[in-house]
């Protein structure tokens, strides 16, 4: 098989996204599997928002060399990252990681890798903001840091879709 | 070599302000070095730099551990472990 570089689409923005559309532009690409994940704020306690900072200059490059580093790790024909900023409310949409693949293996552990590094490698910063006013800044979780290990050592082995 | 220094986060919030510009002495050479020496440069820079190990860094928009020598740095970013996702 003749290798197709990938397709990489990364965006940084505070506009919602279409999920739909999104995945149909990874279906088009041919390769018979497409994994995606969609991030959505959770609500309760009285959230009434989550703000999501980042590092302007930083935060695209950081992520075109994820989905660089997938397409490294697994034989992908496209990945799409999406990446909200601002004030966003429950029920919200964060964060979209879409791969497309001739194997299901690789569609599903690419998308896995995409969102554990992402938690943990993405210039990004949460703060809740609740209705009685108070604001916290979310702290890092150790279980985000054990899941983003987990690839440093598995190269992503793909077996046939 | 003045170096822009971005901060995010409650660091930003602590320190007072998103950016400044610094020319710290030879003797700053690494990351660690640097935090330590703007700890000493107003209280709430100390509040941002109270505990060290909770700080993580990026040098011309690249991760980079607290060892990492500041060199010829144009940028560098201090700010809490990463929440995004």
């Amino acid at each position: 098989m003749v290798a197709v570089a990938p397709v990489i689409d990364v965006r940084v923005q505070a506009e919602d996204f279409d999920v739909g559309a999104e995945m149909a532009g990874l279906e088009r690409l041919g390769g018979g599997a497409v994994g995606s994940f969609t991030g959505i704020v959770r609500g309760g306690a009285g959230l009434t928002a989550l703000v999501l900072e980042h590092h302007p200059a930083m935060t695209h490059k950081a992520l075109t060399r994820m989905a660089e580093d997938a397409c490294g790790r697994w034989p992908l024909l496209g990945v799409t990252l999406i990446h909200r900023y601002g004030a966003l409310v429950p029920g919200a949409r964060i964060v979209f990681v879409g791969t497309a693949s001739a194997h299901r293996a690789a569609a599903l552990d690419a998308t896995m890798f995409l969102i554990d590094w992402l938690k943990t490698r993405a210039p990004f910063w949460k703060q809740e903001r609740f209705a009685d006013g108070r604001t916290a800044w979310v702290e890092a979780r150790s279980a985000d840091d054990t899941a983003a290990k987990r690839w440093d050592a598995d190269k992503g082995d793909v077996m046939d879709g | 070599m003045a170096i822009e220094m971005l901060y995010f986060a409650w660091v930003r919030e602590k320190v007072g302000v998103g950016a400044e510009r610094i020319d710290p002495p030879a003797t700053v050479r690494t990351v660690a070095d640097l935090i330590a020496w703007l700890a000493a440069r107003s209280p709430g820079h100390a509040a941002a730099f109270a505990e060290p190990d909770r700080i993580r860094a990026a040098i011309d928009d690249r991760f980079v551990g607290v060892t990492a020598v500041i060199g010829d740095a144009r940028e560098i970013a201090l700010f809490p472990p990463v929440t995004g996702g």
